[in-house]
Formats: C-alpha cells, sequence, structure tokens
C-alpha cells in the first residue's frame, strides 16, 4: 500500500569555486584562542610572572646590594637576574600550549572542528601557526619588558646592563624564543596526550623531574645527558658570564630545543591524521 | 545522498557497526532507528569522516567526506548535544566554524535568531541546558546551509514546543530538496517525522524501509471480528488459511485476511458481524518486533549478514 507522494527533486546547490584554505583555518584558530578566557588569563600569568618576578628579584638585588661582598658583586649576572621570571612564564606558556588542543577533544570541539574543516593536518598547521605566533609576541613582548624594568630596578650602584652589552640581547631575545619553542613543546605533547593533566605532568616532568634523575646518573654520562635537558638548555640562553661546563652554545640549544619542538609536533600530527576524532 | 557499503566497526572484539549497507535520499526524512548503543552514533561519526570504519565504505555525495571542497557547506552535522567549550559563547562557537568556510559572520547572527538564541548569544555556553545546547548544535548544522544534513538524537532535552519546531524544521529541510538522515531510538518521534527508516539493531541493518511499509508488514496487524456467530467464521476463515484467535471477550483476532476478505466471507456464509475492525500497530510495536527477532538471531548464529525479516526484497 505504497502512497508516498514522489519526493522533491534533489537540491543543487552552487558552491563558490575552489575550496576551503588555510588562511580560512588560521583565522578560525585564532578566533578559538581569543574567545576562551581561560587562553586569556593563561596569557596573562605569563606576562606577570615573566616580568613581576624578575622585576622584584632585581628590586631586591639593589636595596642588599651594600651586603653583597665582592665576589657576588663581580659575579652579578644583571641580565640574567632580570629575566628569570621566564623560568615562570615557561610553565604557563607551555600549559596554555596544552589546553589549545587538548581542551578540543575535553569538550568535544574537535569533532565540530573536524567537521567542518576534515583537512586535519591543514586545521593543526593554523593551529600551529596561530599558537606559534601569538606565544612568540608574547614570550618577546615579557622577556625584552623583564628586562628594561629589571635594569631600571637594579640601576645603581648594583651592575646593570643595556642591550649592548656582551650577551645581553641574545639572551634577551634567545629567552623569548625559548619560552616560545616551550609552548610548542607544550602543544605537541598536548597532541599526543590529549588529556590537560596528562599532557600538564608530562611537560612539568620533563622541565623538573627529568633533570633529578639524570643527576643521579654516573658523572660524566650525567653531564652528557644533561646538556640535551630543556631546563638547562634555557639556562644557558639566559646567562651572559658562565655556561656550565660541557654546555650547548646558546644558539645551538634552542635549534635543539626546536628539533624537539618539530618532532613531538609531527608525532602528534600523525596521531591525529590516524586517531578517531 | 549517504551511501553506505558494508560499513563497519570494529574496537577490539567489539563489533559496533557490522556490514551496515544502507541509501538515503534526498527530499524525504530518513530516520535512522535502533536501541541505545545500536550504533547509530558510530555510524554518523564514520559518515563524517570523524571515524575510520573497520571494513567497508561510506560516501556522501558520491564522495569521502574528507574529499569535500567545502564541508561545512556541503554537510551539517549535530553530533552531539553541547560539544563546545564551555567558556566560549555561542556567536564565538559558531563563528569559529562558520570561518573555517568562508561564511560571514552576518550567516552566524542569521542562525542564531533561527534557533532562537539571539538573547544568549554572547553568553557562555557552558551555562546553557541541554535544550539551548541543541538548539547551538542545530545552528551549527545548518550554518552552511547544506545539501546534506545529520541529526543525531536532536530532540533529546528539548521541551515539547522545541520538538514540534524540530520536527517542521526537519520536514522542511526534506522538502528543499535536502537529505536529511536523523537518528533517534524513539520511534514514536520518527513516526510523526520520517518517511523511510533504517533501522538497526546490535550494530547490524534490520530494515530499510518507509514508515508505511514498515507498519504493514507487521503481524502486529490484524482485524478484530465480533459476531454472535464466531465458531463458524472461525473454521470458515482457517478452512481460508487465516490465523485466528479467540480473545478473553470473546472477539476474534485474524491474522493473514484483511477486513474485505473477512466481509465478503461472512456475506457468504452468511454470518452476522457485529465488529469488523482492522487494527494497526504502533512504530513502537513494529520496531519491537524487529529488533527482538534481530536479538534471537544473534544468539543462535555466528556473524554473517542479516536478511530481516522485515526488509523490502
Amino acid at each position: 500500500m505504497s502512497t508516498q507522494t514522489t519526493p522533491p527533486p534533489a537540491m543543487q546547490k552552487a558552491l563558490p569555486p575552489g575550496r576551503y584554505g588555510f588562511f580560512d583555518l588560521v583565522r578560525s584558530e585564532w578566533t578559538k584562542i581569543r574567545t576562551v578566557r581561560s587562553t586569556m588569563w593563561t596569557i596573562g600569568v605569563t606576562i606577570v610572572l615573566g616580568i613581576g618576578i624578575g622585576a622584584l628579584v632585581c628590586a631586591l638585588t639593589r636595596s642588599h646590594w651594600s651586603s653583597q661582598n665582592i665576589g657576588q658583586r663581580v659575579s652579578f649576572d644583571a641580565p640574567a637576574t632580570s629575566l628569570i621570571g621566564l623560568l615562570f612564564a615557561q610553565f604557563a606558556i607551555g600549559i596554555l600550549g596544552v589546553l589549545v588542543i587538548s581542551a578540543e577533544y575535553s569538550t568535544g570541539t574537535i569533532r565540530a572542528t573536524f567537521s567542518a574543516a576534515p583537512n586535519r593536518s591543514r586545521v593543526f598547521a593554523a593551529k600551529i601557526v596561530v599558537f606559534g605566533v601569538l606565544s612568540f609576541i608574547v614570550a618577546e613582548l615579557t622577556s625584552f619588558v623583564a628586562f628594561f624594568l629589571g635594569q631600571f630596578l637594579l640601576s645603581s650602584p648594583a651592575t646593570h646592563a643595556t642591550l649592548s652589552s656582551p650577551g645581553a640581547f641574545r639572551a634577551v631575545f634567545g629567552g623569548g624564543l625559548f619560552v616560545c619553542i616551550l609552548g610548542l613543546i607544550g602543544m605537541g605533547l598536548g597532541t599526543i596526550i590529549r588529556h590537560t593533566a596528562g599532557a600538564i605532568s608530562a611537560f612539568v616532568g620533563i622541565l623538573l623531574v627529568l633533570p633529578i634523575i639524570t643527576a643521579a646518573l654516573p658523572n660524566q654520562l650525567s653531564q652528557d645527558v644533561r646538556k640535551f635537558m630543556p631546563d638547562r638548555i634555557g639556562v644557558d640562553v639566559l646567562t651572559t658570564n658562565g655556561q656550565h661546563v660541557g654546555a650547548f652554545s646558546p644558539w645551538v640549544g634552542l635549534l635543539i630545543l626546536c628539533v624537539y619542538a618539530v618532532v613531538l609536533l609531527v608525532i602528534g600530527a600523525s596521531m591525529l591524521e590516524k586517531r578517531d576524532a | 545522498m549517504i551511501e553506505a557499503k558494508g560499513l563497519s566497526k570494529h574496537y577490539g572484539a567489539k563489533r559496533a557497526v557490522e556490514q551496515l549497507s544502507f541509501t538515503v535520499r534526498p527530499g524525504v526524512v530518513t530516520g535512522f532507528l535502533g536501541p541505545n548503543g545500536s550504533g547509530k552514533s558510530t555510524t554518523m561519526r564514520m559518515i563524517m569522516g570523524l571515524d575510520t570504519p573497520s571494513a567497508g565504505d561510506v560516501t556522501v555525495k558520491g564522495k569521502h567526506f574528507k574529499n569535500l571542497q567545502w564541508p561545512l557547506r556541503e554537510v551539517g552535522a549535530l553530533l552531539e548535544a553541547k560539544a563546545i567549550h564551555p567558556g566560549r559563547s555561542a556567536r564565538a562557537h559558531l563563528m569559529m566554524l562558520a570561518q573555517t568556510n568562508h561564511l560571514s559572520n552576518a550567516r552566524v547572527d542569521e542562525l542564531l535568531e533561527l534557533v532562537g538564541l539571539s538573547a544568549v548569544a554572547n553568553k557562555r555556553a557552558g551555562k546553557f541546558s541541554l535544550g539551548m545546547g541543541q538548539r547551538l548544535g542545530i545552528a551549527a548544522a545548518l550554518l552552511g546551509d547544506p545539501e546534506i544534513l545529520l541529526f543525531d538524537e536532536p530532540v533529546n532535552g528539548l521541551d515539547p514546543d522545541g520538538i514540534r519546531w524540530v520536527r517542521n524544521l526537519l520536514k522542511g529541510l526534506a522538502r528543499e530538496g535536502r537529505t536529511v538522515f536523523v537518528s533517534s531510538h524513539l520511534m514514536s518521534e520518527m513516526a510523526l517525522t520520517a518517511d523511510e527508516v533504517v533501522i538497526i539493531g546490535r550494530g547490524k541493518l534490520i530494515s530499510q524501509t518507509s514508515i508505511e511499509d514498515l507498519l504493514s508488514q507487521s503481524t502486529e496487524n490484524f482485524v478484530r471480528v465480533r459476531s454472535p456467530e464466531a465458531a463458524k467464521l472461525k473454521a470458515a476463515l482457517e478452512l481460508q488459511g487465516a490465523v485466528v484467535a479467540v480473545e478473553d471477550d470473546g472477539s476474534l483476532s485474524v491474522r493473514g485476511a484483511n477486513e474485505v476478505a473477512i466481509g465478503e466471507l461472512a456475506a457468504k456464509l452468511p454470518v452476522v458481524l457485529h465488529e469488523l475492525a482492522p487494527q494497526s500497530a504502533s512504530l513502537e510495536e513494529a520496531f519491537m518486533e524487529l529488533t527482538e527477532d534481530s536479538i534471537e538471531y544473534h544468539g543462535t548464529t555466528t556473524g554473517g549478514p542479516i536478511n530481516s525479516t522485515g526488509a523490502k526484497s
């Protein structure tokens, strides 16, 4: 008893030429990052900690300068002291790196995203560009402001530096790069692990626990392994008056960090392609 | 047009979807029916390219979803309620989706208006009720004005007003010539909305049929007959091959002969009739009957495609 009426003709929709492009995805990723309060908070924390802690230490150093002995005064590293806050900022930016991808999984947004733009590698590339540029700007801004503010607070009688002081520019610019690359490492971990808490634990573990473990190794081995650790590379980038024994030069160190970030992001991208969203 | 061929998804030993083949055509609302956990959502995720099939294939407009040029403008999907960052506003959520396919922010506001969320567009989605989340999900699905639409349990959490709104929306979309595929475990809802149904149980296809055929094929269809000479009529009907049961109140339930045949037979005998009433099964009953069969079938065999009791040949 088929009394069905014939269905209406299939809709034929005219589509614009071409296909969805990379720039569309970049815009979308930028919208995502700026419309969530937690990212804005994390960026705020990165900047405040990065600048504030260095400024505090610099102000205290100046007020206690007279009580420092000659040796302490001579070995005082003015640029590194003003940038000490970057060692805190690295955690904030790493957590942001984790969140930009893990929050998509925990909230289910990733499925809405891939339903609108199924080319996952391209979406991921757009995400890396947006987060990479944002974290580069935030990290360099933090680093430069921390340096100038710190040097201003030190002033005489304490030793202070300018950007043209030996190693100072490298410490400031390199310090910003260091923080930015750690953000990308966080993003790589977030993509591979997908769970916020797990990825943050891994990130913190690499920076804080791995050094403790490697320190327990026999001396020579420990030194050989230690120099590859991100935290050690970071400290050597910031230091202007004598690196650790056997350390990589700051630029080589940063290059090694870049390799870590690239490897983690490439592994993350391939897992993103293969796994069910 | 959505076409699935031998579509399967296995999670370890668990076979969530097994050898599923069906076609969803444009211009009608096609219901996707099955009990909870029967593989509806998994199937929808495979259509959208979110999950990779373990075997088989599924295409939209003859292509894999991943190869569409403008995915959001070609296929819209509501896959789960509240798959939204709780800290993001409804407008921002739609904006970030619109931008991926080069759609304007004006289109976002249009959709917010359509689903009735304009007033809360800038509120954080975490504060939304389930029903508001559904409306936002529907807005996301319609954002690109797509020819093909998938809705996974769209009326969940909606109030009666909202349910009627969705029902009319789905029908309207189909009338415009779109392909509308909507899953539900509520048979009564599908009876009011869908023209065709794809029924699955335990990941396997039980039947693809029109709602009307589904109802007419059900063995729950029978004719109730009352007569002072019931025994005589029963004997005559049984001679003609009908199955007749005598109910507690003395009425006869006749299967295998329709009201026309019974009426004519009664006139010929002749036997006085007090009632001659065809009874049709509800979709709910028809569905229960079908899925029961599938479960029994599962219990006695190992794998292989189901040739279901209710399928049209």
